[in-house]
């Protein structure tokens, strides 16, 4: 932006405070840009700057609230604790293996995750839009990808604290024991599966612009079955044919079952494909659900141009 | 013409914006023509629904026109809008953008990196604007905090922070009380001075506050231009007499003597003076004297002296720009908001109790 231009005639350089402007009013002056047309036509690393600090700066306010509001810690830290409580106490009565104890702390971390993408995700461009945001994000130069990205890494920092605080407390107060032997497959499970899941997260954000108001009941009724045929609290394999369309379909299934072979080797098969083949699906599926986010958000931008009602506040 | 250094700052041509709806579809433009030189403070004064709105988001990008084209500094909005985006801002009255949770400073650093701002120059425009708009006490003040007027302040330091050669502002006075509309209107008016050569596109149903800003307004209506000038020209399209305040001492025989003088339209007892034209003396008698031109001003005062009268304060009245609003319309801005909300574009009624999106955690 700060790229030299041809002043236009008639107009001072933007810049320059004239002499008779007052000091006090030498704040309002910002970049100086030689004219309108100088400050329209930026350099390819202008663009991606400004995407890049885009990102960083959707992703600030998520990560600032972890410390603004710390009600987090019994809500998203300590209840979800709960709940895996009590099935590794259901385990433990049955006398399950003692993988199937990891099997649900590695579930309970997860639950982090799936939660901030479906509702921190796939329902914030809407709350944006009735916040008066989406208009903002949609008028300011940067591509609104960025805005998903942000969204999505803010989001990741914000759950990885909470998964990591429920993984640790969990695995040292019910003793789990892993036994890994591909720590290199299981970081790149791990990231893979985040990267599928936050994509899923940002397709699902403009379908649920385009959908309204029924997004919110899409997303309770999203949560529930998706922790079921994802296996969150037992081995997805024992779901037979379920089990097998929610790995080739959902990325949390696919992701859990792989990390649940990679952690916990011992355990033998699980009647499932093999992590470097999951791990494959976990691309495939990164891939297509990141391309089918920038399309869709594209249509709907497209789309509330048309239409004026997507992005203009409560229309 | 693709951003042309002798490019208007905004060129509509034949601009409709018809919106689909039930039962009938709604026309909010119906071919607007206009045209913004670089640097200039434009307004769009009329009723709600006359169209403002409609036409400031085509503007801006964000909606397309049914028929018509738009450019901005030569930039065509529709299929330039990056270009455009980088060198434009917009606030909007009762703005409520951004996170609860966030700081006045925090918050407005974050948008700074949506426009190309980079992180240490972004804090470093964030300090200054703060403290140009009035709010360094409020810095560190969580945005669901602030009051209306300072929140406005805030929007207003954001819409500076790219620097926008072309400034859009959506009634940015709405809702505000009296002291924090005028500091508004102080921050835009330092703001031109500071940085000259910006053009503001500034849209509002006060008339007082276009009439106080604008060197050009164009009057709109039900999504049509009635007339464009400066505020003076707009009031000379109805002043096609002199019309002054009289206000004597007395006045023996009343206004009627006056209104027979060559050059006088009428003379007629403001409302609070006595009507009674027998009553020998009166006292403090308010005229309101219709001339067909200035010049008669000199006969009238003659005649006074051999009435017996003495001036106490003459001031020439100006018609306001509803004056001019009601010539051109034949009705009022109130008269019309009923006429104009049916020419509204439906709108889904607000959820209320709808969270801060990054507070629902």
């Amino acid at each position: 932006m700060a790229a030299p231009g041809v002043a236009q005639p008639g107009l001072p350089a933007g810049g320059s405070p004239p002499p008779s402007a007052a000091p006090g009013l030498r704040a309002f002056v910002g970049r100086p840009t030689a004219s309108p047309q100088a400050a329209a036509n930026w350099t390819p690393r202008q663009v991606w700057a400004n995407n890049l600090h885009s990102i960083v700066g959707r992703a600030y306010p998520r990560v600032r609230g972890l410390t603004r509001e710390p009600s987090w810690i019994v809500f998203q830290m300590l209840l979800p604790f709960l709940t895996t409580s009590s099935f590794v106490f259901v385990y433990r009565a049955l006398d399950a293996p003692a993988a199937y104890i990891g099997f649900v702390v590695i579930g309970g971390a997860m639950t982090a995750f799936w939660l901030n993408v479906v509702w921190m995700m796939a329902a914030q461009l809407y709350w944006e839009k009735d916040q008066g945001n989406l208009e903002l994000y949609f008028a300011a130069p940067m591509n609104v990808m960025s805005v998903l990205i942000g969204m999505a890494v803010g989001g990741l920092v914000m759950s990885s604290t909470r998964a990591v605080a429920i993984l640790f407390i969990a695995t040292f107060v019910f003793g789990v024991s892993f036994s890994i032997s591909q720590w290199g497959l299981l970081i790149a499970v791990f990231i893979l599966t985040l990267a599928a899941l936050y994509g899923f997260g940002m397709m699902l954000a403009s379908l649920f612009v385009m959908w309204g108001r029924e997004a919110f009941h899409l997303t309770q009724l999203m949560t529930e079955p998706v922790y079921f045929v994802s296996g969150l609290n037992f081995p997805v394999g024992r779901l037979g044919f379920i089990g097998a369309l929610a790995i080739a379909l959902i990325p949390l299934a696919v992701g859990l079952d792989a990390m649940r072979q990679l952690a916990f080797v011992s355990t033998g098969p699980t009647g499932t494909p093999e992590p470097w083949i999951e791990a494959l699906i976990l691309v495939a599926m990164t891939v297509v659900f990141i391309g089918l986010a920038r399309w869709l958000l594209h249509s709907m931008e497209e789309r509330a141009r048309r239409e004026g009602r997507l992005t203009v506040r409560w229309r | 013409m693709s951003g042309s250094i002798q490019a208007p700052a905004i060129d509509a041509r034949g601009i409709t914006r018809v919106y689909k709806a039930k039962p009938k579809d709604v026309t909010a433009l119906a071919g607007i023509d206009l045209e913004v030189a670089p640097g200039e403070f434009f307004g769009l004064l009329g009723p709600n629904g006359a169209g403002k709105t409609t036409l400031i988001k085509i503007l801006t990008t964000l909606l397309l026109p049914s028929a018509g084209t738009a450019r901005i500094f030569g930039f065509d909005v529709a299929t330039e809008t990056r270009k455009i985006r980088r060198i434009m801002n917009m606030v909007a009255g009762g703005e409520q953008s951004g996170y609860g949770i966030l700081e006045a400073r925090e918050q407005l650093w974050m948008f700074s990196q949506f426009y190309g701002l980079g992180a240490r120059e972004g804090w470093r425009r964030v300090d200054e604007l703060i403290d140009a708009v009035g709010l360094a006490e409020q810095r560190n003040q969580r945005v669901s905090t602030l009051s209306t007027g300072q929140r406005q302040k805030m929007n207003f330091a954001r819409g500076l922070l790219n620097d926008p050669w072309v400034f859009f502002l959506d009634e940015p006075t709405l809702g505000l009380d009296v002291s924090a509309a005028r500091s508004v209107r102080e921050l835009i008016v330092g703001w031109r001075a500071a940085v000259p050569g910006r053009t503001v596109l500034l849209t509002t149903h006060y008339m007082a506050e276009a009439d106080e800003l604008c060197e050009r307004i164009a009057i709109v209506d039900r999504g049509r231009i009635l007339a464009i000038g400066s505020p003076a020209e707009l009031k000379r399209r109805v002043q096609r007499e002199s019309i002054f305040r009289l206000e004597l001492d007395r006045l023996a025989g009343g206004p009627g003597g006056l209104a027979r003088l060559p050059g006088v339209v009428s003379a007629v007892a403001a409302l609070n003076a006595p009507a009674d034209p027998d009553a020998p003396v009166r006292q403090a008698v308010v005229i309101n004297l219709v001339l067909r031109e200035d010049s008669a001003l000199a006969g009238v005062v003659a005649a006074l002296d051999g009435l017996g009268a003495h001036i106490v304060a003459l001031a020439k009245s100006e018609p306001s720009l509803e004056d001019v609003f009601v010539e051109l319309v034949g009705r009022g801005f109130d008269d019309n908001e009923e006429a104009a909300r049916s020419n509204e574009v439906p709108v889904e009624p607000h959820e209320a109790g709808q969270p801060d999106p990054e507070e629902k955690r």
